[in-house]
């Protein structure tokens, strides 16, 4: 039992917390709960903090809308704590759409598919910084936020708590996507927003850091990890995960049977040693 | 060089960088291409009905963070996020009074509540004190064709209905020539008063209502503001400032004499 949780606790952590989440969302809504209303397009924690998508909101203010105070002082406190704390944590603790990519994710692993497809990955992880400008831009043209027409994301939590219509169809779709045509395709490829949050949690101060004298070499965080271009230092160097694209998801660190990655603050030392 | 010794040489890696780089905005342009022509559709949705205080729709599509808070915060569910299938801006919240109307809370709890300004509260703010009364979702329109109160039928659902009583809604009384010995009892909208809250589209007794609610741009047409009403004093003081724009063409006096004086070979010839 204690294995279990020893090698499954930030998972089952980080899907307490995308639930709750959703929970909360949906009392709000349902029976009028007063905890955390709204959706992750912009909240309201116990009738009181405001808290708001910033790259949505960027691409409302390129589109030329004046926003309210109430808003910016969401953003405020959204970007803020990913900006100091959590990274990009908000793709594997918040965002619904883990859950399903995860689930691919999985299935690959089981089915094996990643071996069926050795060649090479028609979309490189870059893409999604292609996107994200492309929003921007387009919002300007547009005179709308761009992405927010087409999120999938939006279109799984605004579901779940207001109804999904045929907001199903695009999850399926990502679903079938990450599953049969690309590992890690709308988290790790294609989505925006987890573009925009690699950018704004380059520099946050929980880090995955790596212990070289306790690694085996058996490259389970490699097999798990949904963005293992991060973890390039595996087996070569003690150094911190410093790439903004880390999703702080953790499981890289429980699957480690050697206590050779765990989670501690960003050294600002350290860094200076290694030029970061 | 010929294209075979062409074909040997190997490709420089600046060249290959500015393809590669040629290649990302090609699927860059052809993406946000495509990307725009669906969003140009799909913002297109001149008949949605808004929350009260909603600022005017192309801002409102701008400006709406899609949270649902005012969905939350309407006590009769008459708000809706718009999910796919609605075939209304996805996420933004709009009404449909046929299911249910705005009930016109007197402390509109929708608006308020909103963080993105979408929901204007100043708009429905009169003195220091939000009014309901003010708010403008709407204007009903009759189609005189399927009221049945217009057939000579008597039916005042609408007109009972209404939360601006005898001020939105008014009874037109005419004679029915047909009978000749009954009354008309007409429903008549008044586009001053009404806010568009749908109550009375909602209470229609016929199969299709026969009052609805259209957006006000839709639903008016406009004079333009070189008529003005004369008996109107408020209206006729728009001329106090107006001045007139005088044109003057060039015409040749001359010219048209000679025309004249031409005798008619150019006509005929014609």
């Amino acid at each position: 039992m204690s294995k279990i949780w020893n090698n499954y606790r930030y998972l089952i952590l980080r899907r307490f917390v995308q639930i709750g989440i959703l929970v909360l969302f949906f009392g709000a809504n349902a029976w009028g709960w007063k905890v955390l209303e709204g959706n992750l397009s912009s909240s309201l924690l116990l009738g009181t903090v405001p808290m708001s998508d910033p790259y949505a909101v960027l691409q409302m203010v390129i589109a030329g809308a004046v926003v309210a105070s109430d808003l910016l002082i969401g953003v405020a406190i959204v970007t803020l704590f990913y900006f100091f704390i959590g990274g990009r944590a908000f793709c594997s603790w918040v965002c619904p759409i883990n859950m399903v990519t995860d689930s691919a994710n999985y299935l690959r692993r089981v089915f094996d598919i990643d071996r069926a497809q050795l060649e090479r990955q028609p979309i490189k992880r870059s893409a999604r910084y292609w996107v994200l400008a492309i929003s921007l831009i387009v919002s300007a043209f547009m005179g709308i936020a761009a992405f927010e027409f087409i999120s999938p994301i939006s279109m799984l939590h605004r579901g779940i708590v207001f109804g999904m219509g045929f907001g199903w169809a695009a999850i399926g779709l990502i679903f079938l996507f990450d599953l049969f045509v690309l590992k890690n395709g709308w988290c790790g490829h294609i989505c925006p927003l987890g573009g925009f949050y690699s950018l704004l949690g380059k520099f946050s101060f929980i880090r995955v850091h790596h212990l070289e004298e306790n690694c085996t070499l058996c490259m389970k965080c490699k097999v798990v990890c949904p963005e293992k271009q991060v973890l390039h230092m595996i087996g070569k160097e003690s150094l911190p995960v410093l790439s903004g694209e880390c999703t702080n998801c953790a499981r890289c660190i429980e699957v480690c049977d050697d206590d050779a990655l765990e989670f501690s603050i960003r050294d600002l030392i350290q860094n200076k040693k290694t030029g970061e | 060089m010929s294209n075979h010794s062409k074909a040997k040489q190997p490709v420089s890696d600046r060249r290959k960088f500015i393809l590669n780089m040629a290649k990302g905005v090609g699927y860059a342009a052809v993406g946000g291409f495509l990307w725009s022509a669906y969003l140009d559709e799909a913002k297109a949705s001149p008949l949605v009905l808004r929350p009260p205080a909603a600022i005017k729709e192309d801002d409102f599509l701008k400006t709406c963070i899609k949270c649902g808070l005012c969905v939350e915060a309407c006590p009769y569910d008459t708000l809706k996020l718009a999910k796919p299938g609605d075939h209304e801006p996805l996420g933004t919240p709009f009404f449909t009074p046929r299911d249910i109307p705005c009930y016109m809370c007197e402390d509109i709890p929708c608006v308020p509540v909103c963080p993105s300004g979408a929901l204007d509260e100043s708009s429905v703010t009169v003195n220091g004190q939000l009014d309901i009364n003010v708010a403008d979702m709407g204007l009903a329109v009759i189609d005189e064709n399927s009221c049945i109160a217009f057939w000579g039928i008597q039916c005042d659902a609408c007109y009972r209905a209404c939360p601006l009583l005898d001020k939105a809604i008014t009874i037109e009384y005419d004679k029915n020539s047909r009978t000749g010995k009954h009354a008309f009892l007409k429903p008549i909208v008044h586009a001053d008063a009404c806010t568009g809250c749908g109550m009375c589209e909602h209470a229609c007794v016929t199969e299709k209502p026969a009052i609805f609610i259209l957006p006000r741009e839709v639903a008016m047409g406009k004079a333009g503001s070189h008529y003005i009403k004369g008996w109107d004093k408020k209206d006729e003081a728009r001329l106090k400032d107006a001045h007139a724009i005088h044109t003057t063409t060039k015409v040749s006096r001359q010219q048209a004499v000679d025309k004249l004086n031409g005798g008619l070979e150019g006509l005929l010839d014609e």
